[in-house]
Formats: C-alpha cells, structure tokens, sequence
C-alpha cells in the first residue's frame, strides 16, 4: 500500500495547505496537515502517502548513508583485487 | 556527494554494486553464526522488495526470511468486506475506499463485483478526494471505509478533522485501523507453541519502516526487551534491507539483542507527533480486531471515540451490519503464512486454483500479499 518513492517540494499553497511535488518528474499534490506549520519547504525531499506528506527526508542522514555504502564499495574492490592478485600469485598453471 | 538529488535518493538506495557488496558482507558475517537465523519483515513492503530484488539468492541458506502479515488489504477480514459490500448497495450511500480493497473477495463477491451491480463504490488514491466526492453528492451519504496500519490512521483522522471543522454533514466513517506490535506479540507467542512441529521460529524482525516513520521507533523496544527478539527498522528499498540484515547478524554474533534504525533518513525515535495526536484525538483501541487468516487479535485496533459515534457508519448501520465470524476457504493457508509456519507454494492451490486474477485468499489479493509476490517474481526463487 505504501511503497513511497522520495519526492521533491517544488511549491507550496500555503491557503490549502497543501505541497506540489516532483515524484520521479511526475508533478502532483499532497495534503501538508501532517507536518508542523512551514516545516517543509521548497526544495526539501519528503515521503508522500496516500495524499499526505508523512514526513522529511533527513539530507544529512541519507548523505551519511550513501557516502557509507560507497566505503563498502571502495574497500571491497580492494580486498577483491588483492584477492585476484593472491589467486593469481598461486595459480598452478604459471609454472614457477 | 555534497548535496542531496532526488536521483540519489532513487539510485543510491537501489545500487546493484551496494547490494552485492552488503551480500559479502552478510555472508562473512553468516560464517561466524552458531544457528540459522529466521528474519519476519512484518511488512508486506518489505516482502515486495525482497522479491522484486531477489534478494533470497544473494544471501546464505542459514539467513530464512519469513514473511509477516504484510498488508492491511491481506488481513481483512471477509466479514468486514461484507459490511463495505452492504452499505455500498444502500441507495442512498456512495462507498469510498483506497484502490487496494478493489478485489478482495467477502462472501457476496468483491467491491467491484459490488459496483459492476450497480453500487455507487469509488476508488480513491487519497482520503481527501473524499471531500469532493461530498460536495458534488450533497444528497448521498458518502462512507469513507478506512483501512491500514499506522502509516494511513493518521490521514483518516486527518479527513475525520476537516469534517468536523468545516460541519460537513455527509461524510461517515467505518474505520478498519489495525496496530503492527500487538501483532508481533501474538505471531510471537503463536510460534513458540509450534517450534518443534514447524521447526521454524522468529529470531529477529526487520521493523515496518513508514509505520515506524509515523509511530517513532519507540514502538518496539519492548521486543528486544520484553520478547528476546531484535527489531531493526529498515527502508524499503533494497539497500536498506540488506543493511538491516547485516545489523541484524551483527547483534547476533556480538550477543547484543536490541532495537536498531536503518532507515534514519526517515524514522526518529518519537515520530511524527502530530500524526500520533490526531490519531489520540479522535480513535481509542478496540477490545478486538479479527485479522483474516490469525484470527482475534487484543486491542489491535482502533474505532471512533464514543463522542464522534455520529460519525461512526458501523454505529449508525449497526442494524443492518451482520455480526457472525465467516471462515476462510478450506484449503487457503494464509494464516500459516502470516504466522510465518508456511511459505506461499506449500498451498496445494497455489497459481492453480487460486491466482491473482482469481484471488482465494487475502496473501494473493493485495499486490503486496506474500502469495502475490511469490507468483509475481516466483523466478527469482
Ligand atoms: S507499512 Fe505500508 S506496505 Fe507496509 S504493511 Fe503497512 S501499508 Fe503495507
Ligand atoms: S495461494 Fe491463495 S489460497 Fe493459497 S495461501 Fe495463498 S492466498 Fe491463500
């Protein structure tokens, strides 16, 4: 029911109380009484649900995240890299 | 990466290169375990994602997920699909309702099956399109038939809020709002009853992510504390699951059993505190909420406080509303599957008889409903 995809604030009616967001650049509106008065703001990432905006996405915490999974990534290109190059060091059919 | 783009937030959480680096991770970490590990993700966005990703295939064989009661379109109950199914074919009724309940058979037929009789049933992506509906039908009365878990209660409460400010007249209420840790209690305490016979069992939960963004993580900590089981709050996207799985197998080979949040982008401990105060306003729990296939579970769900009964169609409909308990079909084994004793292709019925077009049981009903996802990317297996 609820498989949100991140979407963009793109402008706010303030009268309605209501956001228009960028959802993978489909524009569409969502209900802002779930959120305390001007906590979301043009530019911000939210998480829709059924018409409502849920909550903000936390830049600094998705930021830290990414840049964690790429640590992953480096560091086991490396260790796999070695681990070629030790295969390789002992590979039988390179006669020594 | 200095700053956030919304393709970030689509592809990073989505990287195949990530997921396999997480799989070599998890498997390291797996080597070091002493038993298998059974993980529920409760949540039926979770199963999809599972599925949808294959992540099954990238992790070792002592890693099992079970999959939980998922969605609230899968745990409704036939009975309370025959209320909807009654008070749409009133004349002067129009019934509203999420786009997920379309198809879920009751025993007089589905909600579409309802409107292709003529019933006036609309299908709405949000609670809010309800209020227009009532404007343009000032002489019907509009039954907003509520479903879902956390994540939806608050946008019921939300239209319950609008229409009593603004003194709508015509819009009423049959609230069907189910809570995920009372749940957990009881496939928790049903499972310990069968271990030996199903040989299958809960070590750990990945915790439901968007209810937890409504309810704050604080919801569970009685499980690593009171019931021995980690809860790791976990996105949905498939990053973020495999991170979960790997905090998870990390308590385990630490001996640390405790609540953990993966999904820190969008769950803090306290969550959102005006979703939890319009909910506390207008809702207190029910006694009991029948769940398809588990049966009666205590105070798992929510209905209208007495003073807003005027709201209330199940009150103000009560004579018309049946009662009696219906059974589910006899060879269906959705509960087992809820309760995580069973995978989807142990029903002998299973893509034969029972398909997403001809849905027999709720786990095939909701897009999201484990059987769903099994025949959707049953490949993957
Ligand atoms: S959180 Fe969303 S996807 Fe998960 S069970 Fe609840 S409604 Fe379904
Ligand atoms: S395949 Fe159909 S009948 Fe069998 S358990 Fe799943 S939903 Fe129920």
């Amino acid at each position: 029911m609820c498989l949100s995809i991140p979407s963009k604030v793109v402008k706010i009616d303030k009268e309605r109380n209501v956001a228009v967001v960028d959802t993978m650049g489909v524009t569409r509106e969502a209900g802002l009484d779930l959120m305390q008065e001007d906590e979301v703001k043009i530019g911000d990432y939210v998480l829709l649900h059924i018409g409502f905006v849920m909550n903000k996405i936390d830049e600094e915490d998705a930021l830290e995240s990414l840049k964690v999974y790429n640590e992953i990534l480096e560091k086991l290109d490396e260790e796999e890299r070695r681990q070629l190059v030790q295969e390789d060091d002992n590979c039988p059919n390179r006669g020594a | 990466m200095a700053e956030l783009q919304l393709k970030d937030l689509y592809d990073g959480f989505r990287n195949p290169e990530v997921i396999q680096g997480f799989a070599k991770l998890i498997n390291e970490e797996a080597k070091k375990l002493s038993r298998p590990i059974n993980i529920m993700e409760v949540c039926g966005g979770h199963t999809h994602s599972i599925m949808k990703f294959g992540l099954p295939q990238l992790l070792p064989e002592n890693i099992n997920f079970i999959h939980g009661p998922g969605c609230p379109v899968c745990i409704m109950p036939k009975e309370r699909i025959d209320h909807a199914y009654i008070l749409a074919e009133l004349d002067d009724t129009i019934l509203v309702t999420l786009g997920d309940m379309i198809k879920v058979p009751g025993s007089h037929g589905s909600l579409q099956d309802a409107r292709a009789k003529g019933a006036d049933v609309r299908f709405v992506y949000s609670p809010l399109d309800t209020l227009k509906i009532a404007q343009e039908n000032p002489d019907k009365k509009v039954i907003f038939f509520a479903i879902g878990f956390e994540t939806t209660t608050p946008m019921t409460t939300s239209l319950i809020d609008i229409v009593i400010k603004k003194e709508i007249k015509n819009i009423f209420f049959h609230i069907n709002h189910v809570t995920v840790p009372e749940v957990m209690v009881e496939l928790i305490d049903s499972r310990d009853e069968h271990v030996d016979s199903y040989n299958n069992r809960i070590d750990a939960f990945l915790g439901p992510s968007h209810v937890s963004v409504i309810t704050g993580s604080k919801i569970y900590e009685k499980f690593p504390k009171e019931y021995n089981r980690p809860v790791v709050v976990a996105g949905f996207e498939p990053v973020d699951i495999m991170e979960a799985i790997l905090m998870i197998l990390r308590q385990f080979n630490e001996g640390r059993c405790e609540l953990e949040v993966e999904y820190k982008r969008l769950v803090s401990y306290d969550g959102n505190t005006i979703a939890q105060a319009l909910i506390e306003k207008y809702f207190e729990k029910a006694s009991l909420f029948k769940w398809r296939g588990l049966g009666n579970v205590p105070k798992s769900g929510y209905k209208l406080k007495e003073e807003f009964a005027f709201l209330d169609a199940e009150h103000i409909y009560s004579d018309i509303l049946p009662k009696e308990e219906i059974e589910d079909h006899k060879l269906c084994i959705c509960g087992d599957i809820l309760r995580g004793m069973a995978k989807p292709n142990e029903c002998t019925i299973f893509g034969t008889a029972c398909k997403p077009q001809t849905p027999l049981g709720s786990c095939m009903v909701s897009s999201e409903g484990a059987c769903a996802a099994y025949y959707k990317y049953g490949n993957l297996l």
